[in-house]
Parts: C-alpha cells; sequence; structure tokens
C-alpha cells in the first residue's frame, strides 16, 4: 500500500493546496510519493521534496504538462498508478478536472473532496452544499481521491528527499493550450489569505466593490463575492465562495451586504471568526457570525477603513 | 452538428436538505425536486448553438426513476429536439452515470456533449470528466465561455486565479460553469409542445453496464452547527474587539 499525490502549482510556486493535501494522504497511514508535473520544475523541486511525509519526489518536466491539460496529466498518472493503492490531489481546478478523467481510466470511482480520513478506506465528505456530511467507504481496491485543502493543515518542512525523473507520456492530441488570463491582483489568494471581506448583492454594483479595497489593503485581505453578487455580474466568477465557487477557511472572514444563503455558507463556514455586516437584522448570516453589525454597509465601511 | 446534454434532477435549488434521523441519508421524501442548476446552463447553452445555426439537433439525456421524466420534457419545453429515459430505480454512482451516458453517446454520436459541472445534491463533479475518459474525448470543464470552430471547440474554463482558454478536437465533452449564460424559462405554449416531442424510454440494466456500488454510504450526519455570536453597535466596538477578544487584527 502507498499513496501518490500530485502537486498543485503554477510552474513556478507550490500552492499551500500541496502541503494541506500531504497532511489528508500521510493520514491514510502508508508511504507517500509527490509528483510535480509541469514545465520548468527545477526551481520548486527542492521545495517540494522538504514538505514533510514526501518519501519520493518523482518529476516529470515537460511542455505537455505546461498547461496542466487535464488529459495529459491523466495519462501520466496512470502510467504510475500499478504501484500506488491512493491517489490523492487536492480539490482544486486542476485536481477536479484531471482525477475524475484518472478515475476512469482505471475504472474505479473517485471520492471527491474530502474533509476527513476515518481510515485508508473510509472518509468523511460534504454532500448537498454541507448541509450534511457523509462517511463513505470505497470498495474499490485502488482508491482515486480529492482533498478539501481547507480541511486539512499544512504539512511542516522535512530534510529533502531523493527526486526521480518520471518520463513524459507526451501530449494526448484531444485538447491544446490556446490562452491563459491571470486576474492581475497585489493581494494573496482566497483560498491561502488569513482574511477574506467578501461582498454579496447588498454592494449593489460592480464600481460599490471598490469599497472594500482600502480594507482589504489595510488587513492584507483577500477580496471574495457571494454567487448573488458574480450572477448580478458585480464580479468575475473566480471571486465566488461558495458551494460552487472556493472554499475559504481564513483566521478572518468578513461577509459585507451578503444575507448567507445555504449555498454561501457552504463556503466560508469554517472560518475561525466570522463578522457580517448587513442592514436586515434578519439576515441568516447573523445566525453563523461571531461578530454581527447591522448597519448600512455605504455608512459604515468608510468608517471601518478609518478604524484599522 | 449533434448536442448531447445529460442532465438531473436533484432537490431543488431552494430547499434545504434535511438528515434522516437514522442518518441512513438525507431526506428526500415530499421534497420538492428541479433540474439540477448547472443543468439548466448546458440545456441553455446548446439551444443557443442551435439557434445560432451551429447545432443542427439537441438531445437531452437523464438517468433516474420515472419521475425523472418530468425534467426531460422540461427540456423539450426549453428547445431540446428529443429525450432519452435511461429508466433505474438504483441510486448510481458518477462512474455508474458515465458509463451508462458512454453507450447513449455510441448510439447517438454527437459532436459535443455538454454536462452541468457537478449536480448540486452529491457534489462529486467527475461526471462530465469520466464520460470524456470512457469515451477517449477531449474535455473542457467549468466552461464560461463555448465557441465553435470547423472541427474544433475554444473552451474558456473558470480556472483558479483566472481564466484559461483550450482547443478541443470535436468531438468533445463541455462541462458548465455559473457564468456560461443565464437560462431562459419555458413559455406555456412551448411546454403544451414538449409533450408531443420524442420521448424514448430505455432499461439501464439493459445497457450492458455494471451497477454494483463502488462507494458504501455509511451514515449521513448533521454538519456541526456554528452558534450566533453577538451584535455589536457600532464600528469601534467592532473593531475593539476584533483587536482583543478574537485577536485576529
Amino acid at each position: 500500500m502507498k499513496t501518490l499525490v500530485i502537486a498543485e502549482h503554477d510552474n513556478g510556486v507550490l500552492k499551500p493546496e500541496t502541503h494541506k493535501t500531504m497532511t489528508a494522504a500521510v493520514k491514510l497511514g502508508f508511504d507517500v510519493d509527490l509528483l510535480l508535473a509541469g514545465e520548468n520544475l527545477a526551481a520548486m523541486s527542492e521545495k517540494a521534496a522538504s514538505i514533510a511525509g514526501v518519501s519520493n519526489l518523482l518529476v516529470a518536466d515537460d511542455t505537455a504538462y505546461a498547461h496542466q491539460l487535464a488529459e495529459n496529466v491523466a495519462d501520466l498518472v496512470l502510467s504510475l498508478s500499478d504501484n500506488y493503492s491512493h491517489i490523492v490531489a487536492s480539490a482544486t481546478t486542476t485536481g477536479k478536472n484531471f482525477m475524475p478523467r484518472v478515475a476512469a481510466l482505471l475504472d474505479v470511482a473517485q471520492i471527491s473532496e474530502i474533509i476527513d480520513v476515518i481510515d485508508a478506506d473510509t472518509f468523511k465528505r460534504p454532500i448537498y452544499a454541507g448541509n450534511a456530511i457523509a462517511t463513505v467507504k470505497s470498495l474499490d481496491t485502488k482508491k482515486v481521491i480529492t482533498v478539501r485543502a481547507s480541511s486539512f493543515d499544512v504539512a511542516a518542512e522535512q530534510a529533502p528527499v531523493s527526486v526521480s525523473a518520471i518520463d513524459s507520456k507526451g501530449s494526448s492530441g484531444l485538447s491544446e493550450f490556446v490562452s491563459q488570463e491571470q486576474t492581475e491582483s497585489e493581494r494573496p489568494e482566497l483560498t491561502a489569505a488569513p482574511v477574506v471581506i467578501s461582498g454579496g448583492r447588498g454592494m449593489q454594483n460592480g464600481e460599490n466593490f471598490a469599497l472594500l479595497n482600502g480594507i482589504a489593503d489595510k488587513l492584507g485581505a483577500a477580496i471574495g463575492a457571494s454567487r448573488a453578487a458574480v450572477d448580478a455580474g458585480f464580479v468575475p466568477n473566480d471571486m465566488q465562495v461558495g458551494q460552487t465557487g472556493k472554499i475559504v477557511a481564513p483566521d478572518l472572514y468578513i461577509a459585507v451586504g451578503i444575507s448567507g444563503a445555504i449555498q454561501h455558507l457552504a463556503g466560508m463556514k469554517d472560518s475561525k471568526v466570522i463578522v457580517a455586516i448587513n442592514k436586515d437584522p434578519d439576515a441568516p448570516i447573523f445566525q453563523v457570525a461571531d461578530y454581527g453589525l447591522v448597519a448600512d454597509l455605504f455608512d459604515v465601511l468608510p468608517e471601518l477603513e478609518n478604524a484599522l | 452538428m449533434k448536442i448531447l446534454v445529460p442532465i438531473k434532477r436533484v432537490i431543488d435549488y431552494n430547499v434545504k436538505a434535511r438528515v434522516k434521523a437514522d442518518k441512513s441519508d438525507v431526506d428526500l421524501a415530499n421534497v420538492k425536486m428541479a433540474m439540477n442548476p448547472f443543468c439548466e446552463i448546458a440545456i441553455e447553452e446548446a439551444i443557443r448553438l442551435k439557434e445560432a445555426g451551429t447545432a443542427t439537433e439537441v438531445v437531452a439525456v437523464t438517468i433516474g426513476n420515472k419521475s425523472s421524466q418530468e425534467q426531460l420534457r422540461t427540456a423539450l419545453a426549453l428547445g431540446a429536439d428529443k429525450a432519452i429515459h435511461i429508466e433505474t430505480e438504483e441510486k448510481l454512482e458518477s462512474l455508474h452515470v458515465a458509463k451508462l451516458l458512454s453507450k447513449i453517446v455510441e448510439q447517438e454520436s454527437p459532436e459535443l456533449v455538454i454536462l452541468g459541472k457537478q449536480s448540486i445534491d452529491s457534489d462529486n463533479n467527475q461526471t462530465g470528466q469520466m464520460l470524456a475518459a470512457l469515451t477517449g474525448r477531449g474535455q473542457g470543464t467549468f466552461a464560461s465561455k463555448v465557441d465553435v470552430q470547423s472541427g474544433t471547440v475554444n473552451v474558456t474554463r473558470e480556472v483558479d486565479g483566472g481564466l484559461q482558454t483550450v482547443a478541443l478536437k470535436l468531438p468533445a465533452i463541455v462541462t458548465t460553469d455559473l457564468r456560461l449564460n443565464e437560462p431562459r424559462y419555458a413559455s406555456l405554449p412551448n411546454i403544451m409542445k414538449a409533450k408531443r416531442k420524442p420521448l424514448e424510454v430505455i432499461a439501464a440494466d439493459s445497457l450492458g453496464v455494471d451497477l454494483a456500488p463502488r462507494i458504501q454510504l455509511v451514515e449521513v450526519n448533521e454538519p456541526e452547527k456554528r452558534s450566533a455570536g453577538i451584535i455589536v453597535e457600532d464600528v469601534a466596538t467592532l473593531v475593539k474587539k476584533l483587536k482583543t477578544e478574537a485577536k485576529v487584527i
């Protein structure tokens, strides 16, 4: 029994999801190999080899993996799968993309977004937007698992382990990378930020989201949004916190003009401290908030920025 | 070109799921059911491609018990040309669903399959990717834009930190994200018309797919409750509490 974890990175930086997913993988109880697939990985390899729990670092450095195309990465993981009983990746948009492909090619079910490891076969995962927690047992001999990174701690560091180069399986020819548009931001990424401030439908329009900037600057916060704000076209979808967006668990989460729909709560209710600012005292968000402020956000936001 | 749109009947988006007292599952008795929201977006995209003259036929397919024909009729009312119901009483997993759908892909040979990225009940986010693997096709998941060219489809994907565009060789599989489009409502005349559109019923066990469970549902629990805190009267008190009590700023 042995576990393979596929690292999350952007060819330059290892994402914290990798370190958290390693923690989940170690809990399975077997040796863990970490696979780094991408292009120009030399600089990152040493860091990856130093994550606590990694027995061997496998590096597949090739153009075919530069953009983490699901078809190519799945073929690579499949080629390594004979050696592993458990194949694990974080439930990021990358992991969610290639892992079910791996599972289907192996003819096994995938266990998605686990939040706890009970034993090597049994896991907890949220269903119905986090309104229920299912305990599920995999009956397949090989397990394919994605991990909700926010539910696990960051793995510590260790002395770097040995690195083996893995042959590329090349490109599938089914898909090709065309372009990437990174959202330009000086701010931390939503899923990694210690503080998140999110706006909802109460923000009224996209321009008003600028009111959150000053506060975010002072707190070193990432800016998020509810699905209602995204659906209304105020802000892009990659800012969405919720069941269908990003799942976050920062030290401090500030919800501004967000009513607290089930689907939003599913994305932020594991935050350590929750602050809600809403003019409706009956808004459900107050039922999960540690500190609630019943007030008009347009009065309060400038005041909050000054007070920080 | 022909587009296949697999859809799913799920608990209505606005209904809060409740766990059964015996913890065996979520209680769906007498609960309002509806088409999965991401599936509505998939149907809408297919119909728009037909209206634009890119697609010639839209086929909706679902897997489930007899009641799921309701959602197929909705798809037909929205503009799908025909519907296929794969009938089963079993609770199936994503892998089973993908395998059954691959049989329909064999039968219908669609150039494009558009599915929702996930269903809001099991929240698996697997079926489209698995179907792509089983049919040997490329996949464009979490699409916010679908642009069909000759022989390829360009799919703009909602990825962490931005947007990624990939070109897929046709035939291909696309899964929808929220911002792809805004689904329309079915008009009354179209709802009436949908009743006369063809709906084929196929027994799931006639398709030669092993439907034995791969995952055992051990139990289902309520999530841990978070208790409400306090209401503060002004910004100054809030900042003070965050500094001295919660110690997070």
